[in-house]
Formats: C-alpha cells, sequence, structure tokens
C-alpha cells in the first residue's frame, strides 16, 4: 500500500493517504469511559440488566442495556441539554472524551478547516418523538417545542460537536440501522484518504430503550425473551440463544491522517486500514450468508492483507438464532481454512446490540484489542452451538497477538460494513 | 404584583440558563439574557404553562423584556 503504484501507462499516483486513530470516546451500558468500560470488558461483566427508564409491565420483554449513572451536566450546560435527546447526549459525551483524548481540543492541534465530524444514529430521537406526540395528544400544536425538530434529528451530534469545538470540515452523519457506526468510521477514513480533512471524529450513538423502541423489536421478534436472567440473555454462539438484547450508548473514534498525527506527537492507537461494503439484495430484516462474505472480503482486498493475516475478528454477533450461524459461514467463506485459526468475538454478549451505536462502541474495542493485544470474551457460551465451530474466545479474555482486526456490522434492509484495522 | 415578577424571573432564569440575581425588570430577552429565536418561543410557551393562559403569536412576538410579560400576564390574568 505505502510508496508509488506504477501503471502500464507510466502513470504515477501517490499511494492514498494513511489513516490512524489517536482518540477514543465510549458511554455505554459497560461504563462511561474508556477506562471504564474496557476493564469491564475485559472482566467479561455483563451491562444487562431489567429496564428502570419506563414501566415495562406489559412487555414480553423487561431488561436492556442500560447506560448507568450518566450525568450530561458533566459536559453541557443543563439548559442545553434539556433540549437534545439521549441519543445526542450519548454522542455527544464520547465525542468529547475522544478530542479531549486525542488533545485536539487544545488551540493550534489542528486547522479547524480540515476537521470534520461523522457521527451517525440508527434511530435517533424516538424518545423525544414519543414524549412530543404525548404532549400534542395532551394538548395540541402549541405544546410542541420549538426544540423538538433539533433535538431529535440524527445529524445534530455532529452539528453540535462542530458547534463546540469550532470544528468547520466536513460535517455528515449516515444512516444505516445496525451498520452506521461502522458505515461512519470507514466514510469518514476515506473523508481523510481523498484529502477533504486531516482529523475526522467518527461513529455512532443510540438510544431507543423506550416504549416504541423496545415496542417495536419485541413485534418483530428479534429480541431474547430471558426476563429470568437478564446478564445471560445476551448469548451469541450458544445453542439457546433467543435473540438480541437492546443497548443503548455511543462509541466515538478520532481518525486522524497519519503524518499530521506523527507531526504532532499523538498518540496512535492502530491504523485504519481497510473499509469494505455490499448488500445483501435479499430481505428486510433475515441475514443473508454473501452479503456479509462480500462485505469482508471487500475489506480485506481494500487493506491489501491475507485472510491469513487476520487474527482477531470483532463479530456483529447479536445473538439471534439466525444471524450468529449466518455469520459464521460467512466468515468461513470469507476466509476459507484460515477461518478457524482466528478468534471470534462478540462483546454484545456484554453491551447488548446498541443498533447505530454498535459500529462505534465495537471498533472502539477492536483498537484495544489491537492495543493491548488481547481478546476480550464472548460470555454466556455454556453450550456452544455445534453448527457454529470457529473460535468464538468463549467467556474468558485471552491475551494473543494481534496485528490485523476485522470488524462487522450487518443491518435492516440489508446493508452491511466491515473494518480492517492495524497494529502501528 | 411582586409574586408575579417574582414568578416571570424564575422562569427566564431556568429557560435561558442565566442567574435570577441578573434579571432586571427590563432585561431585553435577546439583547441582555442571550436568547435565541428559538428560545423565545419556548419561553413563552413556559409563561402560558406557568399562568394558565394562551399568548396568540402576534402578541408573544411583542413580549421582549421581563416588564412586558408581567404587565401581559397581569392584564390577561383569568
Amino acid at each position: 500500500m505505502a510508496g508509488l503504484a506504477t501503471f502500464a501507462f507510466g502513470v504515477h499516483i501517490l499511494a492514498r493517504r494513511r489513516v490512524v486513530i489517536t482518540g477514543l470516546g465510549l458511554i455505554s451500558p459497560v461504563g462511561n469511559s474508556v477506562e471504564e468500560g474496557w476493564q469491564n470488558i475485559i472482566a467479561g461483566v455483563s451491562g444487562i440488566a431489567p429496564i428502570t427508564r419506563f414501566d415495562t409491565s406489559s412487555f414480553p420483554v423487561q431488561f436492556a442495556g442500560e447506560v448507568k449513572n450518566f450525568d450530561i451536566t458533566q459536559y453541557i450546560s443543563a439548559k442545553d441539554a434539556r433540549r437534545m435527546d439521549k441519543f445526542i447526549h450519548y454522542g455527544l459525551a464520547a465525542g468529547m472524551q475522544a478530542v479531549r483524548d486525542a488533545g485536539l481540543d487544545k488551540e493550534g492541534a489542528a486547522d479547524p478547516e480540515r476537521v470534520g465530524v461523522a457521527i451517525g444514529s440508527g434511530i435517533g430521537g424516538l424518545p423525544l418523538i414519543e414524549e412530543t406526540k404525548d404532549e400534542y395528544n395532551a394538548a395540541g400544536v402549541r405544546k410542541v417545542s420549538p426544540f423538538f425538530v433539533p433535538g431529535s434529528i440524527i445529524n445534530m451530534i455532529s452539528g453540535n460537536l462542530s458547534i463546540e469545538f469550532g470544528f468547520k470540515g466536513p460535517n455528515l452523519s449516515i444512516v444505516t440501522a445496525c451498520t452506521t457506526g461502522t458505515h461512519s468510521i470507514g466514510e469518514a477514513a476515506r473523508i481523510i484518504e481523498y484529502g477533504d480533512a486531516d482529523v475526522m471524529v467518527a461513529g455512532g450513538a443510540e438510544s431507543t430503550v423506550s416504549p416504541l423502541g423496545l415496542g417495536g423489536f419485541c413485534a418483530a421478534r428479534a429480541l431474547s425473551t430471558r426476563n429470568e436472567d437478564p446478564a445471560t440473555a445476551s448469548r451469541p454462539w450458544d445453542k439457546d440463544r433467543d435473540g438480541f438484547v437492546l443497548g443503548e450508548g455511543a462509541g466515538v473514534l478520532v481518525l486522524e491522517e497519519y503524518e499530521h498525527a506523527k507531526a504532532r506527537g499523538a498518540k496512535i492507537y492502530a491504523e485504519v486500514a481497510g473499509y469494505g461494503m455490499s448488500a445483501d439484495a435479499y430481505h428486510i430484516t433475515a441475514p443473508n450468508m454473501d452479503g456479509p462474505r462480500r462485505s469482508m472480503v471487500n475489506a480485506l482486498k481494500n487493506a491489501g492483507v491475507a485472510p491469513s493475516d487476520v487474527q482477531y475478528v470483532n463479530a456483529h454477533g447479536t445473538s439471534t438464532p439466525l444471524g450468529d450461524k449466518n455469520e459464521s459461514d460467512a466468515i468461513k467463506a470469507a476466509f476459507g481454512d484460515a477461518a478457524y485459526k482466528i478468534v471470534v468475538n462478540s462483546t454484545k454478549s456484554m453491551t447488548g446490540h446498541l443498533l447505530g451505536g454498535a459500529g462505534g462502541v465495537e471498533s472502539l474495542f477492536t483498537v484495544l484489542a489491537i492495543h493491548h493485544q488481547i481478546s476480550p470474551p464472548t460470555i454466556n457460551i455454556f453450550n456452544q452451538d455445534p453448527e457454529c465451530d470457529l473460535d468464538y474466545c468463549a467467556n474468558k479474555a485471552r491475551p494473543m497477538k494481534i496485528d490485523v482486526a476485522l470488524k462487522n456490522n450487518f443491518g435492516f434492509g440489508g446493508t452491511n460494513g466491515s473494518l480492517v484495522f492495524k497494529r502501528v | 404584583m411582586d409574586n408575579i415578577v417574582e414568578r416571570v424571573k424564575k422562569i427566564v432564569a431556568e429557560q435561558l440558563g442565566v442567574n435570577e440575581a441578573d434579571i432586571k425588570n427590563e432585561s431585553s430577552f435577546v439583547d441582555d439574557l442571550g436568547a435565541d429565536s428559538l428560545d423565545t418561543v419556548e419561553l413563552v410557551m413556559a409563561l402560558e404553562e406557568e399562568f394558565e393562559c394562551e399568548i396568540p403569536d402576534d402578541q408573544a412576538e411583542k413580549i421582549t423584556t421581563v416588564q412586558q410579560a408581567v404587565d401581559y400576564i397581569l392584564a390577561n390574568k383569568k
């Protein structure tokens, strides 16, 4: 990848600009800082518990991965906070952590016009939409707040973060269901590669632990109903898995052009080495094997690595009966024999499924797995499904050499994304 | 009367995120207290709720200071 590529015509084009990760931020069911979250992930601590936010007594599912002990006024004023839905709080807080971690809040760290933001969400301000409709039903249109729209639309994490720090580069938000965070990071990396920015703050956020959010996924029969034991409900590749667990939070990464990061002496966690996408063109919700396979193959190709170069895969691994087997089969199809030498791990076993936030949070964990040379465990594998026969790092973290890692996410609509991260 | 002034100031402080001590009767929401156009719409909604009244849009536009809000409420209180 480095150096010059020579075409038959003797035309030289510069190799693409390298992109590294220089900052991380996390709000999640397992902790509201990178340190706390990572410690819990490595220790195999579940963040899943009974829902506290609203009365779930009429719901078939009564638990989720809620964010706990989160105080938005540690980040922004109470006045501003009141006018934003929770997914914006989470994204903004994780974004501010990441920017500070990268040292970009310091005067002169980067040209503000060369710093952009791409933080997305799968669903956005559903709780605020629900509350506003209740107020409208009770008292009519005069009760609709002027902050309803800017408090609920998806690009307002990117917008508010740019206002907070004065970042004047590209500002956007991608919406691709559960692939949102992955696509956001991949597209942000390409913006830097292409030269439109030197730094991009990228990731995903979600907060749909609300009556309609939970109700919608219940109706789709997508969720685990293990109400009697929430902490073991998310059990990817276990033969008794019965659906995913709704999670919430945000994961944000600071992506930076390599020379730019080196010149200012930034700490470098890992490199974004490749990115691939695909569509299933199959079904709105049911998984398909070939789409994920092509997404992974495209990412490996883009990174210029062979399947045998990869040691660790952070899987989509949602704990649904169909999805987990499908992803295992897709990994085998994409990696061939090398699939059996790779550790395939699902951190969703601890966080639940953060939907649009998943790609951000899980990319962050993938980067830390490389940085600390350890695979997180996949907890709750009591009886591994014989039809899922890869090494899932069951129940206990494993120190190991990780030079190259791959991250998958797949979303409703049949949209797939894969990222390849490398040790620097 | 004093009670209404205090209640208005309390709401203005909450809505605009300013200290109650910094709010004078003649304070302008936009020029002195940093409100933007969305803030003023929300402020009027909060006043409507507190004083159980309805302030029509053409009247709301004319309420730009604490004193004007107090005067309107006194004149239109049920």
